[in-house]
């Protein structure tokens, strides 16, 4: 039952670069050039497409998140699959991969498959599931990992993510299972006894605010553990958020030594700093916490160079009394999906660290080879999938977190004015985001439209 | 000054005038009537998420000296060990009708939401948040030192501020608001302030604070000092490896009798020494110099009345309210 609408993008800047027309059908590109409209192509002329002028506008490939949490099961106050990835798909997003921190937990081939299923029911992006890495995130004893690679969810990313597997052998363990299916281990990297009780990164500002610190050696020993143990094993290693110069260091010199390792940074860390806490206000509190200037220079550094491999939004909605109470009591976690394009043209491209084709590779082209998602990430070019997403690189707008489609409302950019808007984003040839606005979700053509997909047992 | 939350971003000139304040103010408690009409028809909340019997009665005797009503409000035993949240108990206090809500809390920062947000318009009075700041025992401690200072150099107390003072503040830093809110006020006040403490009791990040760090206390007091302020250790910080035993702690960092004699050694003849309270006799101070001539102890607790009778009535009474008067803000 796939519409059959064809879309003409006329005169988008590719990637940045010059202008050029996109011809969307049947859900993939049909044709890349100028004035397609006019002259036709091989695969038919544009008759009857609904033309989109894109004359200032960026054309990029959707974005791909390695890091999303949407909550669903479990905490249905905080999102739901079908909000947070409304949420995305106005962000820009194509592609979501939702954490194992619900409840249950994400440990079964069960609970990965139903979380898939209401992706695809909902039908504004691609979810694909994260698996736990050890039974119940309690870091005893492995999930069944080759279950959800096999089961209809193809789980290829496994994380224990708001939980360090910090048990050495575990972690090895892991590492090396993970190969019998080209898995990857996403760390949450944190040694827990150094960080006990933390709540805001430890330096200047948490010695004046008698915040318990959450030191960077706790995240950089972990990195520096982990990737000798990719080594000694040959496997694939994913870092979750970075957010220390010092853990840059270690997996700049990791990559020299060819390590197989890939690494992510959240949009926050690339412009947030720890001096934010001193208003106590929790909407600032999140894990790993903001930190120094200095560190989200090198951050930046390290996203520009290609040290980091990506941006990943770590979106984490909380209900809001998690938010308004004391900083100690409050739920560590920042909405991320509908401002990370934003924040990451600021930080990053109007600063001229990078280009609108970087952008590409940080959000899209690196994050779908992490979570091997084949049809996401890829050129556009004639014959691709049509996972596009449509930028005003010019617009100005302040965030307002009412106004968001996620559920959560503890944005840290309230009240900011950024840069870059998403206009239209195209998943698999439909547009779930028109004019800036949400359209209708794409409908999948082999399965009923709504009903029962989100599997009640 | 709408809020007393810290002293961290409180000006010489309304340090100053608290301190100025609490002196009319002590002149009270010196009365057979020790009360003043000045609060009346006004309403304290003493709102205390955490125990500290100490605190709260001083500030409730303060608060009745100015003949304001005072509520008492323990979180134990209460609605809020029931759940109830923060914002929920001040929105209560709030519809009550408070005037000013004295908060002492065990989270940082919990005194700065009620201040920030629009839960509750009545000022708010830090009594001690986590470990991060008391201002008024820095206050308190302020006047029992400025009096000390004043009475030797022969010039009245009122106006002073503490330039050239000695001050050395021993033991737990890290843990310590009282620290916090001290070496913030002295800085404003002038004075040198030295932190004697082992490295694990002392926050990373403190190098930049405006004092002086030293691990050895001997060697503090043989530079010369006119104030020691011991911190009270809580003996599950061993349990912590913060320090390997009590008796080791006590015998490099706690002021013990023989650091007391050598005060007389060493021709210190007017340094004081102080504590806030609780003391642990025998681990950060030993009987005989907590009982000794030089111990303000006690007067800090007397001058802890008239420091929170000046808050109490500067943040309360309408004409207050407004912008500071000009005070000398140097000399």
């Amino acid at each position: 039952m796939a519409e059959e609408t064809t879309y003409l993008i006329r005169g988008a800047a590719i990637l940045g670069g010059d202008a050029e027309d996109l011809l969307i059908r049947d859900g993939v590109i049909a044709a890349r050039g100028t004035n397609l409209s006019e002259t036709g192509t091989e695969t038919g002329t544009a008759d009857g497409a609904t033309v989109i002028d894109a004359e200032g506008l960026v054309a990029l490939p959707g974005m791909v998140d390695v890091h999303t949490h949407l909550r669903e099961p479990g905490r249905e106050d905080a999102e739901t699959v079908e909000t947070g990835t409304r949420a995305a798909a106005l962000g820009g997003f194509t592609a979501v991969h939702a954490m194992a921190n619900s409840t249950p937990v994400a440990d079964t081939a069960g609970v990965v498959e139903q979380v898939y299923s209401l992706g695809r029911s909902a039908g504004w992006v691609d979810v694909r599931p994260v698996g736990a890495v050890t039974v119940g995130l309690a870091g005893e004893q492995l999930a069944e990992l080759g279950a959800m690679a096999d089961s209809r969810a193809r789980v290829r990313m496994f994380s224990d993510d708001g939980i360090c597997v910090h048990d050495p052998v575990l972690m090895r363990r892991a590492l090396e299972y993970v190969k019998a299916f080209d898995g990857v281990v996403a760390q949450h990297a944190q040694e827990p006894r150094l960080t006990a009780g933390a709540q805001m990164n430890e330096g200047e500002v948490s010695a004046v605010l008698g915040l318990t610190g959450w030191p960077a050696v706790a995240e950089e020993s972990i990195i520096a553990r982990d990737v000798l143990l990719a080594q000694h094993v040959g496997s694939r290693l994913h870092v979750c958020h970075v957010s220390t110069a010092g853990s840059v260091e270690i997996i700049r010199w990791a990559k020299s030594r060819g390590i197989n390792v890939t690494a992510e940074v959240t949009p926050h860390h690339l412009l947030l700093t720890d001096d934010l806490v001193r208003s106590y206000d929790p909407v600032y509190k999140v894990n790993p916490p903001l930190r120094t200037n200095d560190d989200v220079q090198a951050l930046r550094a390290a996203l520009a160079d290609g040290t980091i491999d990506v941006v990943g939004t770590d979106h984490a909605p909380h209900p809001s009394e998690h938010k308004e109470c004391e900083w100690a009591q409050a739920a560590m976690g920042m909405t991320g999906l509908e401002t990370a394009l934003s924040v990451v043209q600021h930080a990053m491209i109007e600063t001229g660290l990078m280009t609108w084709a970087d952008f590409a590779r940080v959000t899209s082209t690196a994050p779908a080879g992490i979570g091997r998602l084949t049809d996401q990430g890829r050129p556009l070019e004639k014959g691709e999938p049509a996972n596009i997403v449509l930028v005003d690189p010019s617009a100005r707008w302040t965030v307002d977190p009412s106004a968001m489609a996620t559920m959560g409302r503890n944005s840290p950019f309230r009240g900011m004015e950024l840069p870059g808007k998403v206009v239209a984003t195209f998943f698999k040839g439909h547009p779930t985001v028109l004019d800036g606005k949400l359209n209708t979700p794409y409908r999948y053509p082999s399965e009923a439209p709504v009903a029962g997909a989100a599997g009640a047992n | 000054m709408k809020h007393l939350l810290s002293t961290e971003d409180l000006s010489l000139a309304n340090a100053v005038r608290i301190l100025d304040t609490a002196e009319e103010m002590s002149s009270v408690g010196e009365r057979e009537v020790k009360k003043l009409p000045a609060l009346r028809g006004r309403t304290v909340v003493n709102l205390f998420f955490e125990d500290s019997t100490r605190t709260r009665i001083s500030f409730e005797a303060a608060a009745k000296r100015l003949s304001a009503d005072v509520i008492n409000f323990a979180a134990k035993g209460s609605s809020v060990s029931k759940g109830e949240s923060l914002k929920d108990t001040a929105q209560t206090l709030s519809a009550m009708g408070a005037d000013a809500v004295v908060i002492r809390h065990w989270a940082s920062g919990a005194p700065h939401r009620l201040a920030a947000t629009d839960w509750i318009d009545a000022a708010v009075i830090n009594a001690g948040d986590g470990t991060h700041e008391h201002p008024t025992q820095a206050l308190l401690d302020a006047f029992t030192m400025r009096r000390h200072w004043t009475k030797l150099s022969g010039l009245p107390s009122t106006g002073a501020d503490l330039r050239g003072m000695r001050v050395a503040i021993a033991g737990d830093v890290l843990h310590s608001r009282v620290a916090r809110s001290n070496v913030w006020l002295l800085r404003t006040l002038g004075a040198d302030v030295t932190l004697v403490a082992p490295p694990t009791l002392l926050p990373i990040g403190v190098e930049r604070w405006p004092c002086s760090i030293s691990y050895d206390m001997d060697e503090t007091l043989e530079k010369g000092v006119d104030a020691v302020m011991m911190l009270r250790v809580q003996g599950e910080r061993m349990n912590a490896s913060f320090f390997p035993s009590t008796r080791e702690y006590s015998r490099r960092w706690g002021f013990d009798d023989n650091r007391l004699r050598a005060l007389d050694t060493l021709g210190l003849k007017d340094t004081i020494i102080m504590h806030p309270g609780p003391m642990n006799r025998g681990l950060e101070i030993s009987a005989a110099a907590a009982d000794s001539p030089r111990s303000t102890v006690l007067a800090q607790v007397k001058n802890g009345v008239s420091i929170r009778m000046a808050a109490l009535y500067l943040l309360l009474s309408g004409d207050t309210r407004e912008p500071a008067a000009t005070l000398k803000e140097s000399n």
